[in-house]
């Protein structure tokens, strides 16, 4: 996977989490996905922004335009430094929270994607990386 | 504070979502509707979201909370204007709304609200 330009932004408050639904809109109409992909990348960015918030106590999101050798994608990747997730396998099944939500985030977000990974250290942070390809 | 404003239509209440919402404005809707809704005795709620971009599963929510408590409050909801690339989205998120009443557009919308609670004759003569 070839990288070219990137853009991060931080994620401290509910009014950079739209911020950061904005930015993943621009960057998607630019590099010309279609409505409905866009709409997926949006809310999955909208979701892990908030995890990233309300979980991690904050951090930062970096949109990256990536290419392999047949096409192009949009690479968002989430950094926090909360916590860390204890068992990533139970944090993906929908209907699992530990927090007030619905448990959609994380399980949800990985639907709308095509690559997901997640990475993730007790008491150092969590970082949640994801595409979607042309 | 900002606040999306709510509308009183005689019986129902109107609301169109034009920001990209963010958490907070959510549930501050969700506690003046309420609010509202006991107020005025309203017996629907009619919730606009043709110009919302996404619905994640935040204000999916969100919705699902207004509408069980406009029930529990003897009033109906009804969602409208979603956009097709929003209800694909939506679905492949997890979230079907189920509970949630929906119409394509506002007039629809306003037609299942008068279906389900409206008295229109004893409005016009009030």
């Amino acid at each position: 996977m070839k990288s070219g330009r990137q853009e991060t932004v931080p994620i401290g408050n509910s009014a950079d989490v739209v911020l950061a639904r904005q930015k993943v809109r621009q960057w998607a109409i630019e590099m010309k996905f279609t409505l409905v992909d866009q709409t997926k990348l949006v809310t999955a960015a909208s979701e892990l922004a908030r995890n990233a918030l309300e979980h991690g106590k904050g951090g930062q999101m970096i949109i990256e335009q990536v290419e392999n050798s047949a096409k192009n994608g949009l690479k968002l990747v989430f950094e926090d430094r909360g916590p860390g997730i204890k068992d990533v396998e139970a944090a993906l099944r929908d209907g699992f929270t530990t927090g007030g939500g619905m448990g959609l985030g994380l399980g949800g977000s990985k639907r709308l994607v095509n690559d997901f990974e997640i990475q993730s250290e007790a008491g150092k942070g969590t970082r949640v990386t994801v595409v979607r390809w042309k | 504070m900002e606040r999306i404003p709510i509308l009183r239509m005689g019986q129902f209440l109107l609301v169109t979502i034009q920001v990209d919402m963010h958490d907070r404005l959510a549930v501050q809707l969700q506690d003046d509707l309420t609010q509202r809704i006991s107020e005025w005795s309203s017996r629907g709620v009619l919730i606009d979201i043709s110009t919302l971009e996404i619905v994640d599963s935040f204000i999916g929510r969100m919705l699902a909370n207004i509408a069980a408590m406009a029930r529990v409050l003897d009033a109906e909801t009804v969602v409208v204007g979603m956009q097709p690339a929003v209800a694909i989205t939506l679905v492949e998120l997890g979230m079907s709304l189920a509970g949630v009443r929906t119409a394509l557009n506002v007039e629809s919308g306003m037609e299942l609200l008068y279906e389900l609670r409206g008295d229109f004759h004893s409005e016009m003569s009030e």
